[in-house]
């Protein structure tokens, strides 16, 4: 057994086991120390970290900065580069939108509101992918709607290598209930940043899809500004893409809200399916909870999870909690887990976080086999059982049909 | 009427000393309706006989035969065994991660029988099943032994024996763990399954306490890889009084061993 499972205890204080390994913490606010800082002693507060609409301001990552140190920025060059969207012989990729008549309002060019106020670059890939948008797509639902469909934006990549930049402005109005599917097919070396207003008493959904061919390379940073009373809830699946890296950050504009950030992947031998996650508590009273379940199989390949949970001093009555688990299923495999918790101020509901990486061994694949369930059957069972958490939550009987049968197809993989 | 017949049958492992033989020529023959108890101090290599009938891959088999109906189980994979009428209650069930006890339970079903069991009368007997074995109806939903207790892994197992009916089971120190409520719990299961009449047992344990509970026609001492006495259920209650002491003095075991091979 050689898989690599590196669970980064060291920032969070407990010791790393070896194999099947399940630690974490609940912290109630009698038990928190103002001073409560999970994160290593070098690091300045995540609140801190440089966001800005200069490209000038992002060096090219050379991956050893603590936001790049675990991504293959070398092959990431192309979406890296201060460049303009590929247009010859057709733009790199196409952008197909289902939404209500009168949703899709006129492009927002850079500085023009809502554009921006949500969102600043918080990276390299976003601050070029935002500086090379001269029109970002808008799209508004209308205080009190209630979506009976799902919005969608359909991305499609033109081909792989091809740069494509993109940022969409989704503002869900007062007390509306939607859900918005963005999906992502083909291939292409694309950035596209998201920035979604979720007003006053609104439920709004946003479901990412990476169903991505091989070849492609995605980058993506969706924010997030949740009113008061309102629930938001951001769902990344990433199956396909040769380097997929979405980045899902949250803050509030009111008490009460909640925000949930929850994520899906699979990788398979070869690619990189990054997803870091930031619940930035800036308002009193609001509730957050992140899970991001990922199963790994074949050579090299990698996940990897960073979820910061900032409950800033002013964040009194915050309650939060974030999870990660993996399995792996073969050897050769890497999951990265980090979870970073940084506590302002002691009068919380409760903040906790958890990590676990479990592999599927030939222990559990003899208990299986020992009650006559065969091999593959096994297998299936164990990772479909595992990522249906997610998958349920979608709720889009349709999409979660599609899901069930991309990550059927990946398991699929594994046996031939 | 079903047999399942152990012929010479000599098992190693690899250590990292190199190859341990572990089992040295057992030979046992169980059939239907019967109940056999291996007994041995620890280390004699009961769980390997155990382990070796399921077809766990740590164990090579280098030599002798085990059949079921004549079919030759050493041929088989896990599953086949599994399907062809053969069940190890493990001494350690693993945690699966991201399974469902109901789901498992319904999908090995499935599996062992060559058809879906109908829902109905399933759901029922599963309920049954667990009511019986005071397993909290909660582990339903609960990942396949993830968090049970000692004792509640135990349970489960033998819940799987109800469930599944096979045609030979092998409980590898069930009892082991088990306080006396649920020792008593368990072995009503077992003698449950084994009064309807279709299916023979190999009892494997360390202490006589279960016999109280399970009774066996047959017991089979073990020591050293190799059944060295056998009898009926008074060399049970002799076991309880002297212990294994009388067989493993030292170099004087293998005399021992010797001397009942030569009886036999």
């Amino acid at each position: 057994m050689t898989a690599e499972i590196t669970t980064e205890k060291a920032r969070i204080g407990a010791p790393s086991i070896a194999g099947f390994t399940e630690e974490g913490e609940g912290l109630v606010s009698a038990k928190v120390d103002h001073s409560h800082n999970h994160g290593v002693t070098v690091m300045s507060s995540r609140a801190e970290r440089l966001t800005s609409f200069d490209v000038a301001d992002f060096a090219l990552p050379t991956g050893r900065e603590e936001e790049w140190r675990f991504s293959p920025v070398r092959a990431l060059a192309n979406l890296l580069s201060d460049a303009a969207t590929d247009l010859d012989p057709e733009p790199a990729a196409a952008f197909t939108v289902d939404a209500p008549e009168g949703y899709v309002r006129t492009p927002l060019a850079p500085g023009v509101a809502p554009r921006g106020t949500v969102l600043t670059p918080a990276d390299r890939a976003a601050v070029v992918a935002s500086a090379n948008t001269d029109e970002a797509l808008h799209v508004v639902i209308p205080a009190e709607a209630e979506l009976a469909e799902p919005l969608r934006i359909l991305v499609h990549g033109a081909g792989a290598g091809r740069r494509s930049n993109a940022h969409y402005v989704l503002e869900a109005g007062a007390n509306s209930r939607s859900v918005v599917i963005l999906e992502h097919t083909g291939a292409a070396d694309h950035t596209g940043n998201l920035e979604v207003i979720v007003g006053e008493g609104a439920k709004l959904t946003v479901i990412s899809v990476q169903l991505w061919e091989d070849d492609a390379k995605h980058l993506a940073q969706h924010d997030a500004q949740v009113g008061k009373d309102a629930v938001y809830k951001h769902i990344a699946v990433s199956l396909g893409g040769s380097i997929v890296r979405l980045n899902s950050n949250v803050r509030f504009s009111g008490e009460g809200a909640e925000a949930e950030l929850l994520g899906l992947y699979f990788a398979d031998a070869g690619q990189h399916l990054e997803h870091r996650s930031f619940v930035d508590h800036n308002e009193a009273n609001c509730k957050s909870n992140v899970l991001y379940k990922g199963a790994l199989q074949g050579k090299n390949a990698h996940t990897v999870w960073v979820g910061d949970v900032l409950i800033q001093k002013q964040a009194l009555g915050t309650d939060s909690y974030e999870k990660n688990q993996n399995l792996v299923l073969t050897d050769g495999c890497r999951a990265d887990s980090v979870p970073n918790l940084e506590i302002e101020t002691g009068l919380i509901e409760g903040a906790g976080h958890a990590s676990s990486t479990g592999r599927f061994d030939d222990e559990h694949l003899f208990y299986l086999m020992a009650r006559g369930i065969p091999e593959e059957v096994a297998r299936r069972l164990v990772v479909r059982g595992f990522l249906n958490e997610i998958i349920q939550q979608i709720k889009v009987p349709a999409l979660e049909e599609r899901l069930t049968a991309a990550v059927e197809r990946e398991l699929a993989a594994t046996e031939n | 009427m079903s047999t399942l017949e152990i012929k010479d049958l000599h098992v190693s492992i690899d250590t990292e000393q190199g190859t341990k033989e572990i089992l040295k020529g057992v030979s046992l023959t169980v059939r239907t309706g019967e109940t056999h108890a291996i007994m041995g101090p620890n280390g004699s290599g009961k769980s390997t006989l155990a382990s070796t009938i399921a077809g766990h891959p740590r164990y090579k088999v280098t030599g002798g035969t085990i059949t079921l109906d004549g079919e030759d189980v050493l041929a088989m994979s896990v599953d086949e065994r599994a399907r062809a009428g053969l069940f190890l209650a493990m001494q350690y069930p693993v945690e699966v991660p991201g399974v469902t006890m109901t789901n498992f339970l319904r999908t090995a079903k499935t599996a062992i029988d060559g058809q879906a069991p109908a829902l109905r009368t399933w759901t029922k007997d599963v309920k049954a099943a667990m009511q019986q074995l005071r397993i909290d109806a909660d582990f339903a939903q609960r990942n396949v032994n993830e968090g049970f207790s000692g004792g509640e892994k135990k349970r489960v197992e033998i819940l799987q024996l109800e469930l599944f009916k096979p045609k030979f089971a092998v409980l590898d120190e069930t009892d082991s763990g088990l306080d006396v409520d649920a020792l008593k719990i368990v072995s009503e299961g077992v003698n449950r399954a084994h009064a309807e009449g279709n299916m023979g047992t190999m009892l494997i344990t360390h202490y006589t306490r279960i016999l109280r509970y399970i009774k066996p026609e047959f017991v089979h001492v073990f020591v050293d890889g190799q059944i060295v006495e056998e009898g009926g259920p008074e060399l049970a209650d002799r076991l309880e009084e002297e212990g294994y002491d009388r067989y493993a003095t030292g170099a004087g075991a293998a005399t021992i061993a010797a001397a009942a091979a030569a009886q036999a």
